[in-house]
């Protein structure tokens, strides 16, 4: 048996005894949605990094920067700063007035009917987007990873989700959150000990790092050999777009992370509101640091093994683990290899919780039957075939779209739908008095609308390939794209901001704004807020 | 209640037909009963939101929040779309060397993040005084139920 496969097994087994563990404990809603909502301030830092710092950061801008330099560092910076947003103006008004979703504090003034769908609808459309680009890029990774040991694509595929099935199935929020912790811990670890043997492989000086990162030779797609310097921007993002292309990439990643379900979930899973702001902390500190480090990853992968070699050794995502192998052999190649596994299994899992427990909460308890239970226990148990029925169709779509599927812009889409649709509802339900129901809903349907039609249109999905591309290069629609930027931000932001605001000016809603009081209050004080599940 | 047709029809009643430990407030204003249906003790926690949002200390506090959160939203969405245009628009300008081979493009960048700790320690550090006022308007809050 080979390393990775062993390095692989042992995490399974880790985290499957953290699912055992967890299973006696999830039973009741707030246990099984919200982990008791007794998970303390850094753990729940460590779970969001946990969360948050998907495959498509760790191997993703790793490659980017390998191959693109700097420009690919432009993400990483978005990412973290992102969660500025999230610290100074969504999470802990979220946490007072909420309870196990995003929608709870939309639908706290409105009619909970047509809001709640709508937002169930938006989280259930970034949830699954994402989940589908985590399980391909999984399948292609682990058969590339596992290559010797005979795994095919769909074993990978059906084997990771199976595994996410059973850790939300069995383990609800509480075995999601250790999952993803131990995850960030391990990721964490190993991209330090990367970082420094990157370092120490220029003897230490930064000085001479950077001097090789400025000098950095490859052939290009002519088989020219080229020399460029990469630390400077303007390699992926070119004229005459790529100015405005980084503005809305950004645009996107800063608005866009303060609504995303998955991240707004683990909120409810503290104590209170001065918890979750703590939470937040821990993960801006972590995630950070992990970013900033990326670019070592990124510029040693450039310099050590450079762009040739990744190119012929399985491509741009294997810059990490080709850097690894450069650096560490064959072990420390495995290990690098299981912790990119444990990162994709921490996220999928995280967003099938959030997929699961808004389908539940959101659609089939509180508009389906008028927010009261049928039976005891009845959210939970729809939660959980939720959960089942989410991670088949996941798999089944990886299978459908197969290992060469670009499928990259989906996580895009995630991000673009997030700031476009949910947060202007949430912004303006918090803080804008005059907000009604219509508002919300036009504002959530035009977001969503907007994004996907923006993306559909987009250099992502359109554009003419040559004869031969190679199967993950190729573009699903053969024309030329009908809309010039990667990233829609620029345009299906503003447009859902406007939605909500022509919804909310063409209607009036008086009950709204005598609830505005209440909201209020209880957001900025935690008044009334959830507690914690006694001992 | 025993037998299911027995129960309220759902228009009236909104209370949980299970609820865990945690689940204590109503949700959605289509949850709430009204005053004239709810038990003594559920009387009892029936906070006056509107004369809790009129109290002096609660508009200190969104105040005081205030103060510190739009300044600095403002501040952090400036700095950070300055990165984007600048390289996008100003490419020879954030080209230019300032360590060695490092450039301004890499350093903005690289100060974006301590940028970013550096508000939410910020953030933290006033947050602790609003949490203080917090207490004082929930006690206050307390003492007006019980004073009816």
């Amino acid at each position: 048996m080979s390393t990775p496969l062993l390095m692989f097994l042992g995490f399974i087994a880790v985290t499957l005894g953290i699912t055992y563990w967890a299973a006696g404990r999830s039973s009741g809603a707030s246990a099984f949605f919200a982990a008791g909502r007794r998970i303390t301030g850094w753990q729940n830092g460590l779970a969001v990094a946990g969360d948050y710092m998907s495959a498509a950061s760790f191997l993703g801008i790793a490659g980017i920067i390998a191959f693109q330099g700097y420009d690919g560092f432009m993400y990483s910076v978005g990412w973290l700063v992102a969660y500025l947003t999230v610290l100074l103006i969504v999470a802990e008004p979220l946490r007072n007035a909420g309870k196990y979703t995003m929608a709870d504090v939309l639908a706290y003034r409105l009619h909970p009917r047509p809001v709640r769908a709508m937002a169930s609808l938006s989280t259930l459309t970034v949830s699954t987007f994402y989940m589908i680009a985590q399980m391909v890029g999984a399948g292609s990774l682990v058969t590339l990873l596992l290559k010797d040991s005979g795994i095919s694509f769909h074993t990978a595929v059906v084997g990771v989700g199976l595994l996410m099935i059973v850790y939300v199935v069995f383990g609800g929020m509480l075995a999601t959150t250790w999952v993803q912790i131990v995850k960030a811990v391990l990721l964490m670890a190993g991209t330090l000990l990367l970082s420094i043997l990157v370092i120490a492989h220029f003897g230490g000086s930064f000085g001479t790092f950077f001097d090789a990162v400025s000098r950095v030779t490859y052939h290009d797609a002519h088989g020219v050999e080229v020399t460029q310097n990469f630390l400077q921007p303007g390699l992926r993002f070119k004229p005459p777009y790529g100015a405005l292309d980084l503005v809305s990439l950004g645009l996107a990643l800063i608005f866009g992370t303060a609504g995303l379900p998955h991240i707004l979930v683990r909120f409810y899973t503290v104590p209170d509101a001065r918890t979750a702001r703590v939470s937040v902390v821990w993960a801006m500190a972590l995630i950070g640091s992990f970013y900033v480090m990326t670019t070592f990853l990124g510029f040693g992968a450039a310099t050590i093994v450079g762009r040739d070699r990744i190119a012929s050794n399985g491509g741009i995502n294997m810059s990490a683990p080709l850097l690894a192998q450069a650096l560490g052999g064959d072990i420390f190649f495995a290990f690098i290899s299981a912790i990119a596994f444990a990162t994709i299994l921490a996220v999928v899992a995280g967003l099938t919780i959030s997929a699961s427990t808004s389908f539940a909460h959101d659609f089939w308890t509180n508009v389906i039957h008028h927010g009261s239970e049928r039976h005891p226990g009845e959210e939970v148990r729809v939660a959980r075939l939720t959960a089942f029925v989410v991670g088949a169709v996941a798999i089944l779509i990886a299978i459908v779209l197969g290992p060469t599927a670009n499928v990259a812009f989906l996580v895009g889409l995630a991000f673009a739908v997030a700031a476009s649709a949910n947060l202007p509802a949430i912004l303006f339900s918090l803080f804008w008095k005059r907000f009604t129901t219509a508002g919300a809903v036009t504002g959530l349907a035009t977001g969503l609308v907007s994004s996907i039609a923006l993306i559909l249109i987009s250099p992502s999905v359109m554009g003419v390939d040559p004869a031969g591309a190679a199967g993950t290069m190729r573009h699903l629609i053969q024309s030329p794209p009908l809309f010039p930027l990667e990233n829609p931000g620029i345009v299906s932001i503003p447009l859902g901001f406007l939605g909500a605001c022509v919804g909310t000016w063409l209607s009036r809603e008086p009950e709204a704004e005598m609830k505005f009081a209440e909201l209020s209050v209880r957001a900025n004080t935690g008044l009334g807020a959830e507690k914690a599940a006694g001992h | 209640m025993n037998d299911p047709n027995d129960r309220p029809s759902q228009d009236t009643d909104k209370t949980a037909a299970v609820a865990a430990a945690t689940d204590i407030a109503p949700r959605g204003r289509d949850e709430a009963k009204a005053a004239d249906e709810r038990t003594a003790p559920e009387d009892a926690h029936a906070t006056d939101w509107e004369r809790v949002a009129a109290m002096d200390e609660f508009k200190q506090l969104l105040a005081a929040k205030r103060r510190f959160i739009l300044p600095a939203t403002v501040f952090f969405i400036v700095y950070y779309f300055a990165l984007p245009l600048l390289v996008g628009y100003a490419p020879e300008l954030m080209k230019r060397p300032v360590w060695g081979p490092v450039n301004a493009a890499y350093l903005f960048a690289l100060s974006q993040f301590f940028m970013a700790w550096f508000l939410a320690a910020l953030y933290v550090r006033s947050a602790g005084r609003w949490d203080r006022l917090a207490r004082r308007i929930i006690e206050l809050a307390a003492r007006l139920r019980g004073g009816r």
